[in-house]
């Protein structure tokens, strides 16, 4: 049987980063762009279904241009083909509702046999758009795996909940969502780069999807982004070590009053 | 404008987990005066709603069916979208656990409706209700409100209060009878590494070792100390990949995020990916030997020292302070 995998690929703001504001929004001048770190779990075990079972890896994206940028290095990793679904000109705000709804209308007709996203994007930090995308499609998903096995039709699948592991059997067409712990991902190769400037890469756009801007009009907003107020260096303590834990306790009990 | 709010309360092991009594209190901030309705899913649970009468909610509704001993998301969309119909509520809320995230973005697909995940604050302010999320792996926060439909959230476990204990409350608990099918992804098995002692995600106290513990009996003491607070034992990644712990304790960007009242970092350096995970607790302590470690940069107290020395008399000092209080 030859899969066809899409991977659903988000860009991020890397969150080693220094955050800062600027009018009241993130600032990403000359902040450092990656690939959703979750997502490449996703790529790495696209990849791998592949070449067990033969087929093609498709990585999709809502974003801007700028998202080529990953989407080549996932084509550099190995995947076959990379769409941009570009809402630069026509989303001004968007949420969980927007992208899943622009995800789902463009699967709907792809007869996907496996869609893998990550569990959670480290900037956004919803984890919606993977169960979204797979009620719009009416297929069942899986979150937070940690193994997949695919046998014919049949699938197993090894789920994280909060440290304990469920064993799930299941059936594709499927959604799954990645966790640590998948699978290592790959580094892309020399070649791999050479190799990923020929691959397709599509660019859409609603229209191409037949939607309106109306129909993926956000369902939340954002009224203010805030850093939380910056910690004052804390009280390292000193003298004999003895007081120095009784000092802590009693700290803990009459300053801090947590114990 | 008073509205109706569901909370659905989440049943671990036999009880209802704390989550579930704040989501309830988020509830009523978002009822305004509305009624608020507690919902159950389970085998048996029907004898768990009063618990959630007595922390606040109006009534309950129970569903039980033996396809829901187990949560799988098929079957528990299906009850919880059998009782939104049968309430029509302009509210609902859940806990931001596996159960909840793996459930609740579901639930707002079906109903094309929005969901603000992992709220850690709400409030009425100007006319809407506003909820507090944070974003950015936790280095920033943002305030939200739901602009069309139903006002849905998830809530981070141990950040609302959840309202007193009143035994004298009273309230209908009522049955709802679900024709569950159609389970497309069955439970074969679930292997438990986590589950024992204190909940990580929901503790008041958590207690972590890094590679700075060097072995699994290294563990011991903070364990020893874990059990005086009455608090968990958690751990940064870089000891659950020297195997010294299993990988379900793990604190951070890929692990769990916590925030108990006191976090106690031991031989843990400060990483970024571990601060991800716990940088919101409300007290944090940092026992490490290095006094240039980077956790000391966030820690309100700090102790330089060897673990193995301070760990213990700690667990001495919590003894006495307990036995005097
Ligand atoms: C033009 C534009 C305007 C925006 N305006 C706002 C705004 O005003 N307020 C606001 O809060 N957010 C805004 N966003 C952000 C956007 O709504 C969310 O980041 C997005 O819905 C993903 O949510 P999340 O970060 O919670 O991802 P999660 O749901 O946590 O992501 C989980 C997984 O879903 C998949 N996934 C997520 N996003 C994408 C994607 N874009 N493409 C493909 N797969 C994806 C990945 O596999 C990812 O690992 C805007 C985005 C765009 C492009
Ligand atoms: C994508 C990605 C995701 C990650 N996710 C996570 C995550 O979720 N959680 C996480 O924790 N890490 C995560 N990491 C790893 C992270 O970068 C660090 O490597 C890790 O947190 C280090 O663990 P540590 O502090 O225990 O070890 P180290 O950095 O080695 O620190 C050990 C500390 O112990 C101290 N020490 C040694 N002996 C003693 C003693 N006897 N007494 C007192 N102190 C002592 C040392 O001074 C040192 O500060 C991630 C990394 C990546 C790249």
């Amino acid at each position: 049987m030859t899969m066809n995998i899409f991977v659903l690929m988000k860009r991020t703001f890397d969150t080693e980063e220094k955050v800062v504001l600027k009018g009241g929004k993130i600032n990403e001048d000359g902040a450092e762009f990656i690939i959703n770190p979750y997502d490449e779990y996703a790529i790495e075990e696209a990849i791998q279904v592949r070449d067990a079972n033969g087929g093609e890896v498709t990585v999709i994206s809502v974003g801007g241009e700028e998202t080529e940028k990953q989407l080549r290095t996932a084509l550099a990793m190995g995947a076959d083909k990379a769409v941009l679904i570009n809402t630069e000109d026509d989303v001004e705000n968007a949420d969980q509702f927007t992208t899943a709804k622009i995800l789902g209308e463009f699967l709907k007709d792809k007869d996907a046999d496996l869609i893998i996203g990550g569990n959670v994007a480290i900037d956004g930090g919803t984890g919606q758009v993977g169960p979204r995308v797979a009620e719009l499609l009416n297929i069942p998903y899986v979150t937070t795996i940690t193994k997949l096995e695919i046998n014919g039709s049949s699938v197993t699948v090894t789920r994280d909940v909060e440290g304990d592991s469920e064993i799930i059997e299941t059936s594709l067409p499927l959604l799954v969502t990645a966790q640590q712990g998948l699978n290592e991902p790959r580094y892309p190769s020399l070649p791999g780069i050479m190799k990923a400037k020929k691959k397709p890469l599509d660019e859409l756009e609603l229209d191409d999807l037949d939607l309106e801007e109306d129909d993926v009009e956000a369902k939340t907003k954002t009224i203010e982004i805030y850093l939380p107020p910056k910690k004052e260096a804390g009280k390292v303590l000193a003298g004999d070590l003895n007081d120095q834990v009784k000092e802590l306790v009693q700290l803990l009990h009459t300053e801090a009053k947590v114990i | 404008m008073s509205r109706k709010v569901l909370v659905l309360g989440e049943v671990r092991d036999g009880s209802l987990r704390n989550v579930s009594f704040e989501a309830i209190a988020a509830a009523k901030t978002i009822a305004e005066g509305g009624e608020v309705v507690g919902v159950l899913a389970g085998e048996a649970v029907s004898a768990l709603g009063i618990e959630l009468v007595q922390y606040g909610a109006d009534r309950v509704v129970v569903v039980e069916n033996d396809k829901l001993k187990q949560y799988t998301s098929d079957g528990f969309a299906q009850a919880l979208l059998a009782v939104v119909d049968q309430e029509k509520p302009e509210g609902l809320v859940v806990g931001h656990t596996a159960l909840g995230k793996d459930l609740a973005p579901r639930i707002a697909g079906k109903l094309s409706s929005g969901l603000i995940s992992d709220a850690v604050a709400v409030e009425a302010a100007g006319g809407n209700i506003v909820f507090t999320r944070p974003i950015y792996s936790g280095k920033a926060f943002e305030k939200k409100i739901v602009t069309d439909g139903l006002i849905f959230a998830t809530v981070r476990p141990n950040n609302i209060a959840p309202l007193a204990k009143d035994e004298s409350r009273s309230g209908e608990v009522a049955s709802l009878s679900v024709d569950i099918k159609d389970l497309r992804a069955i439970i074969k098995e679930v292997v438990r590494k986590a589950s024992e002692g204190v909940d990580l995600s929901e503790a008041k106290v958590v207690i972590s070792g890094g590679r700075g513990v060097k072995s699994a009996e290294g563990f011991e003491p903070l364990k020893e100390l874990a059990a005086v607070l009455g608090g968990a034992v958690g751990a940064s990644r870089g000891a659950c990949d020297a195997d010294y712990c299993d990988y379900s304790l793990q604190i951070g960007q890929t692990g769990k995020v916590v925030t108990p009242d006191l976090y106690i970092a031991c031989g843990i350096s400060g990483a970024i990916q571990h601060l991800a995970g716990m940088s919101n607790s409300k007290v944090i302590v940092a026992i490490n030997k290095d006094p240039e470690a980077n956790i000391f940069k966030i820690a309100d107290y700090g102790i330089v020292g060897d673990l193995f020395e301070v760990v213990p008399l700690l667990t001495e000092e919590f003894k006495k302070l307990k036995v005097h209080s």
